[in-house]
């Protein structure tokens, strides 16, 4: 008498008309339990917020063209950056990534929706609250807070206008509210993944996207409870005279450092994997090869976790901490480039000898994978400890860690969008337009990040409004990438919206990719395969091999035609 | 009214891997989100742990030391009331209502006992939270668990509530599986916390 347990198909049998077409984008506005609408509502907030932090970097790029303080304020310069970095992790990455697990986890793995709908659309619904109180801290007396997006104590647990409701108080209200939504988020995205395969989806025949998911929801996990206990003994430091960092009262500022970093390295490592997962999912399909070494890349994604949550202390090598535990951290953080490498090596491997479709989001990932190797070597380099305490409060980190970030996260979430715009809106994209943002996007990145790395080896510190009249040069070359990536944005807008709106209408398969995905028409309907799910007979990527995924696969290509 | 086990390999939708095993993703979500939990405990309890060993003094001036008799019989209590959680939950799988409401509604009466003693003994003691670390300290970290015997608490009166619903009882038993999970969670926490402050006082 099971059947009363489980749960009843018939319930989800609402008529919802499909996400993606033109006609319902008040869906969109809604409080909306399907995964797809979510997915899209969370891309398309990120999106927005992308503009938000790309006007702050525009601003202090502006400062920074000349060595002077003369365009704003340093204490106004201090707010900005504190508020660039909160907004591009917070308020872009971390929930443009889940957007993609929303609209990718489900139908890659044959599930008519999340395993919890409701949790799902209330996290989502965090977002813009935190949203908006973080970019209230713009109007309250003595402005955002200026401690940076890593918001160390003393600085941050300093007053001295007064006021109970200040910018650091609102910064930690909502990165506290940002780790309760993403908390909610990992438990869904990973339950749904051990739960809800389709029959004869066994974990390696899992798509790596779904693999790289669930390694980094597993870090968001483990790691982002202790990030907001942090911030929470901070927010009691700042507004109830605890003493928790305060060494008047006993406490210790380091301990927020170890709060903080145990969770904010391996946070790169949460937008990065979903990013390997995009990469593993375009170049097979673009370079018509299976991904060489499938096992090896799924396993690889869990030893970046694993290493991830021990690499923290490298980012304190001079804040005081003792020589042998610099020594051990050095070691741990260097491994990581190990599996790292694996991905890497599997990557150039699937390439080799393959047919190049030189697609718009074939491009970015090509430039991604580019740009991430340079950044890769820099971070070896970083994590060696006379090395970063030479450059590491220098211009040379910012040069790195935007290498990775932009040049190399964000380049591979426009992959995705270019990717699968079509399966989810039923359009597609005007390629011309994608390949000038490409062009802009690179050419923009190099020229904004290098010569970061320059001035921050010969000196020039971070976090600072003016500069010495030395690295005035590497600091204009930096400002006018940084112009360029802000234009770049204008083709990008104007592809999507146009698209969207009169785009060509898009087949279920424009790539001619293998995966679940592409067997369901585009756009899906609410439930993907309804109560007709597929049973997966091999595993994916089989490009060149001709094997069916699934059983009978000529009718769901027959289905997805028709709809 | 038909009871049946929430136990994944009962279900053999679930267990063939098709997406109808619901109750089982509610518990698999709650096992996921109870170990996210215990990880802010651990940061927490790693946190007192080195400030109490890195300060010269610990305890502020004026404080005694912690009295040890009252929270003792609370720890009984609360520990105890995890057996008891465990006999309503065995009394639903074999499907005696009443005896499930009864243990169940005995567990919360141990909890706001608890609750009450932890209040009586917050109202008596010599420091505040703004008397430095260890204020800071034993105040976030018993006050944090209280919070989650609170939360327990009207979870339980939820699942409760619940049981008076007409009809069948089998989401309602999933809810009884996941906050008896939350609170011998709550337990154990409770058990390393009054180790950590009231046990190990003086180093």
């Amino acid at each position: 008498m099971s059947s009363s347990v489980s749960f009843d198909p018939r319930v989800l049998k609402t008529p919802h008309p499909v996400p993606g077409a033109p006609d319902n984008w008040k869906r969109f506005f809604s409080f909306n339990t399907d995964a797809k609408v979510i997915g899209i509502q969370y891309i398309a907030t990120a999106l927005f917020y992308l503009l938000v932090g790309g006007v702050l970097a525009m601003i202090m790029r502006g400062e920074l063209i000349t060595p002077p303080a003369d365009l704003v304020d340093p204490s106004v310069y201090n707010g900005l950056y504190t508020m660039h970095g909160t907004v591009m992790l917070f308020l872009f990455l971390f929930p443009i990534l889940n957007g993609f697990n929303n609209l990718l986890i489900p139908p890659m793995i044959g599930a008519p929706d999340m395993a919890f709908p409701r949790l799902n659309a209330a996290a989502f619904w965090l977002f813009p609250v935190f949203g908006v109180i973080l970019m209230a801290s713009f109007l309250v007396p003595g402005g955002p807070s200026g401690s940076g997006w890593w918001a160390y104590p003393p600085q941050s647990i300093q007053n001295p206008l007064g006021h109970f409701v200040n910018g650091q108080f609102l910064w930690i209200l909502a990165v506290a509210l940002s780790g309760i939504s993403s908390i909610m988020g990992a438990i869904n995205f990973v339950t749904t993944i051990i739960r809800m395969r389709a029959p004869g989806m066994g974990w390696f025949r899992l798509p790596i996207f779904c693999w790289t998911a669930m390694a980094a929801q597993t870090i968001q996990l483990v790691g982002l409870p202790v990030l907001t206990a942090g911030a929470v003994l901070l927010l009691f430091d700042l507004s109830f005279s605890t003493s928790f960092y305060r060494p008047e009262g006993g406490g210790d500022p380091m301990l927020y450092q170890h709060f903080f970093w145990f969770y904010s390295h391996p946070a790169v490592y949460v937008m990065v994997l979903p990013v390997f997962g995009i990469f593993s999912e375009l170049f097979p399909v673009y370079a018509r090869k299976p991904l060489f070494g499938y096992k090896v890349v799924a396993i690889a994604s869990f030893g970046i976790t694993v290493l991830s949550l021990i690499v923290w202390v490298h980012h304190m090598f001079y804040s005081g901490t003792p020589q042998w535990m610099r020594n051990l951290f050095m070691v741990t953080t260097m491994l990581i480039a190990v599996p790292t490498g694996i991905k890497v090596f599997a990557w150039i491997a699937t390439l080799w000898r393959g047919k190049l479709r030189l697609t718009t989001a074939m491009l970015f990932c090509l430039g991604g994978l580019v740009n991430f190797i340079f950044a890769g070597i820099t971070g070896v380099m970083l994590a060696t400890v006379p090395v970063d305490i030479h450059v590491g409060n220098t211009y040379f980190v910012v040069g790195h860690f935007h290498t990775v970030i932009f040049s190399t996260i964000t380049f591979g979430v426009y992959a995705g969008i270019y990717h699968w715009f079509p399966k989810f809106t039923g359009r597609m994209t005007y390629e011309g337009l994608g390949k000038l943002h490409f062009a802009l996007t690179f050419v923009g990145a190099q020229l904004n990040f290098i010569p970061m790395h320059w001035a921050g080896l010969m000196g020039m510190p971070r976090r600072v409004a003016s500069y010495d009249p030395e690295f005035a040069f590497a600091n204009v070359l930096a400002s006018l990438g940084a112009f360029l990536l802000g234009v770049a944005m204008i083709p990008f807008i104007l592809n999507i919206v146009s698209s969207w709106a009169r785009g060509p209408k898009a087949p279920p398969n424009p790539w001619q990719a293998i995966g679940l995905e592409w067997l369901l028409p585009s756009p899906p309907p609410a439930e993907n395969f309804e109560d007709d799910v597929p049973t997966v007979i091999s595993g994916p990527y089989g490009y060149g091999l001709n094997k069916p995924l699934v059983e009978n696969e000529a009718h769901y290509v027959a289905r997805a035609l028709e709809a | 009214m038909t009871l049946s086990s929430p136990l994944p390999a009962d279900d053999p939708a679930a267990a063939s891997g098709s997406h109808h095993g619901h109750a089982n993703h509610t518990l698999t979500g709650f096992v996921i989100f109870l170990l996210s939990e215990s990880v802010i405990f651990l940061a927490l309890f790693a946190g007192y742990a080195v400030f109490k060993m890195s300060s010269p003094v610990w305890l502020p001036a004026g404080v005694e030391g912690l009295e040890i008799r009252e929270p003792l019989l609370n720890t009984v209590v609360l520990v105890s009331s995890s057996g008891v959680a465990w006999l309503a939950e065995r009394c639903l799988k074999r499907q005696q209502l009443v005896g499930f409401r009864l243990w169940w509604l005995l567990t919360m009466a141990m909890g706001s006992f608890f609750v009450y003693g932890q209040a009586v003994e917050w109202l008596h003691l010599g420091f505040g939270l703004g008397d430095g670390i260890f204020g800071s300290t034993f105040y976030v970290l018993t006050g944090f668990h209280g919070l989650h015997v609170i939360t327990g608490i009207l979870l339980m009166g939820l699942m409760l509530q619940r049981s008076f619903r007409p009809g069948n009882y089998d989401q309602g038993e999933t809810g009884v599986v996941a906050v008896s999970l939350f609170w011998h969670f709550v337990d154990v926490i409770w058990i390393v916390l009054f180790v950590l402050i009231y046990v190990w006082q003086r180093s």
